[in-house]
């Protein structure tokens, strides 16, 4: 018994006959999203419109429900499987309330016309994505967060197992995104739906999904949990990242550190220098930092954009030979900026090192620093 | 929900009314002026002094422009689906000339030799010419994504047809001529009745069958893909759209000749009218619509400037044309 509800077999897949990406590999349970991330142009997209049969398939097959797709009629094919995709849609004349009524299409008689059933099916469809109070607004006329919703509405109307999406949250806010991955992510859970999509952004993709494919350079390069994937030195190498860092534990991304010697020393310590070393790469200029344990919040930022990072193991108090260490680059540098304003046993090494960069006035207020570099 | 029910019932009453109508205007005007009541005698009981005139030429005229200008209308609401080309329509895409030049081909060979040939063998012969400028038309579209380089790839291909058929004609024989050029600028003078029944059995025919096609129609506007996932066979569907529409503007040009603008301007006017595209109701309204247009283009064609006759594109380019103007201009507004 295949465990998987979508699972493509020795899958190849390519344009006008010519192979792409060969023998793919992946599945998706009910009750699962499975993610597609990778550059672009890197064949995520190709896959996608192979399992709809959007393309031809080059070789191999997919199964649906146990079933090749092939083999599968066109009518239960589209009672199993909806879609979201990325082409625009031409609905003139139609209403939101229209459009997600066009879900309902499998299950219609011959002329279309929709049952008492079907139009409280589209009602609740519109509910699930909050759509209600513009249904009956024309399609055409509403903002791309909106119409994103609604497209999912239309794909929910159709009743499916899974859905299969391809980038849905491009061109949306941050509240949009948030907002239609959240009603996937309860599709999931209350309708034990699979879903299948691809995604752009992988702090998000790493927050929702089960497995994770990454597609790079035609070729499926891994098909595992997100917690294998999203892995900083994995991500760089996947999207041939050339300058700047991923973080894998918050999903976000750095620039590049400026390089050269550091003019400024910053001493900082639970998230107060992130804002300070921000600065000062925005202003190209490099600079230390220090004396950070490692598991400390600013730890990562540091390490990312610091030209010269002095540290201590995690919980470690901070020992004699790292601040000998601060003190060389400190002295180096010629500056100092102090952000932490609150001194206990951990970090009382910081203090010393403040106290002695003052009593040499070395010490400089961040704001008047920062300030006079202003034009 | 109530308003749209109540646009429903009143646009369609409307277009009941105004081809009701149309008909008794038609019927009375002309060379000899009947009053209503006349007509009235003369349709009971099939007599009266004017009753060969009103049954032998009138009746047949009046009862083909209905059927063929319902048929343009739905041959171009078929095209602007397929192509998803608002502009797109028989004459435009030069599917009209392709069945004009087949056309003559075949009635200046038959005739020279003479040979008869039948109504149907007509539409046959329209049929092969309509799929022949189809085809061009496909390969440009399958080239092209920009909506006005389709149209204009059409339009060279209805100039190329009429080029090859102004050549023929010109090596035609003198009695050919006259006939061919008359019917070549398109006219619905001279319909048979015999004409009318082959006409009708094959119009009503396709009506019926794109009725029910409705649903996936429907499916389709909303693109192949999403159409697909809704369970379209999406080439068996392209295939029986393209064959419907062909079918109705190969009837048209083969007893009318090629008329323009109906095909775009009516199924853009029946949008306004009932402010919807669903196909459940735009089928019928187009056919209903595209007659009224015809009978009304006709009689405006045949009345204007009595005794002397318009030709039919005449008219129906004098109304039609502006209406693709409009539409572009509407487009162009909201794309911006």
């Amino acid at each position: 018994m295949n465990p998987f509800y979508v699972h493509t077999q020795n899958m190849t897949v390519g344009y006008d006959g010519v192979p792409l990406i060969r023998d793919i590999e992946i599945g998706v349970r009910r009750g699962e999203i499975l993610t597609l991330i990778g550059p672009n142009g890197s064949g995520k997209s190709t896959i996608l419109k192979s399992i709809i049969r959007q393309l031809k398939l080059l070789a191999g097959t997919v199964a649906l429900d146990g079933r090749s797709m092939a083999q599968l009629k066109e009518g239960d094919i589209a009672r199993r499987m909806a879609i979201v995709m990325t082409e625009r849609i031409k609905a003139e004349l139609m209403t939101c309330y229209d459009l997600v009524a066009t879900g309902r299409y499998p299950y219609t008689g011959r002329l279309g016309l929709l049952t008492q059933e079907d139009h409280r099916i589209v009602q609740e469809a519109l509910l699930t994505v909050h759509a209600q109070d513009f249904a009956d607004r024309p399609f055409t006329a509403i903002s791309d967060g909106q119409r994103q919703r609604l497209l999912l509405a239309r794909a929910i109307a159709q009743e499916p197992e899974v859905i299969v999406l391809d980038e849905p949250t491009s061109f949306l806010d941050i509240r949009h995104k948030l907002e239609l991955l959240e009603i996937l992510k309860d599709l999931v859970r209350t309708r034990n739906v699979a879903v299948i999509l691809s995604l752009h952004e992988l702090d998000l993709a790493q927050k929702i999904s089960d497995r994770v494919v990454c597609v790079a350079n035609n070729a499926v390069d891994r098909y595992d949990t997100p917690e294998n994937v999203f892995q900083s030195d994995y991500i760089e190498a996947l999207y041939g990242m050339k300058s700047g860092s991923y973080n894998a534990l918050f999903g976000s991304m750095e620039m590049a550190p400026v390089g050269g010697t550091p003019h400024i020393f910053v001493i900082g310590g639970g998230g107060s220098g992130i804002p300070v070393y921000r600065q000062l790469q925005r202003r190209g200029i490099p600079f230390a930092a220090g004396i950070l344990q490692e598991n400390d919040l600013d730890y990562p930022v540091a390490r990312a954009l610091a030209a010269e990072l002095v540290t201590v193991p995690p919980f470690a108090i901070i020992d004699g030979a790292a601040l000998d260490r601060a003190r060389k680059a400190m002295d180096r540098a010629g500056r100092v900026i102090c952000c932490v304003s609150r001194f206990g046993p951990g970090n009382e090494g910081n203090r010393l090192l403040r106290d002695e960069a003052e009593r040499r006035g070395l010490l400089t207020d961040s704001g008047a620093l920062l300030g006079e570099a202003e034009p | 929900m109530r308003g749209k029910r109540a646009r429903l019932y009143l646009g369609f009453a409307g277009l009941v009314v105004a081809l009701l109508g149309l008909f008794v205007l038609n019927v009375n005007s002309g060379s000899v002026s009947l009053s209503p009541g006349e007509i009235w005698t003369i349709l009971l009981a099939r007599g009266g002094d004017n009753g060969a005139i009103v049954w032998n030429i009138r009746l047949p005229r009046i009862l083909a422009t209905a059927l063929l200008g319902g048929a343009l209308a739905l041959s171009g609401f078929l095209l602007q689906t397929f192509f998803a080309n608002p502009i797109a329509g028989p004459f435009i895409l030069g599917i009209s000339s392709g069945a004009k030049l087949v056309l003559s081909l075949v009635m200046i060979g038959f005739l020279s030799r003479g040979v008869a040939v039948g109504s149907l063998g007509l539409i046959v012969a329209a049929f092969l010419g309509a799929m022949l400028s189809m085809g061009f038309v496909l390969l440009i579209s399958a080239r092209v994504k920009r909506m006005s380089l389709l149209i204009i790839g059409g339009v060279m291909i209805g100039y190329i047809c009429s080029a090859v058929t102004d050549f023929v004609v010109a090596f035609a024989d003198d009695a050919n001529i006259v006939n061919l050029h008359n019917w070549s600028r398109g006219s619905f003078s001279g319909m048979i009745w015999e004409n009318v029944g082959v006409m009708a059995g094959v119009v009503l025919l396709v009506l019926l069958l794109t009725f029910f096609l409705s649903k996936p129609i429907s499916a389709y506007q909303l693109g192949e893909t999403y159409a697909q996932n809704m369970g379209v066979n999406i080439k068996a569907f392209r295939a029986v759209l393209i064959l419907l529409s062909s079918v109705l503007s190969a009837t048209v040009t083969a007893f009318a000749g090629p008329i323009s603008f109906v095909g775009v301007a009516v199924p853009h006017i029946m949008r306004s009218l009932f402010k919807t595209a669903k196909p459940i109701v735009m089928i019928p309204a187009c056919f209903l619509g595209g007659g009224v247009f015809c009978l009304l283009s006709d009689l405006i064609a045949r009345t204007a400037f009595a005794p002397t006759e318009l030709s039919i594109s005449a008219v129906t380019a004098l109304f039609g044309a502006p209406v693709v103007i409009l539409v572009m201009l509407k487009r162009q507004r909201e794309q911006l």
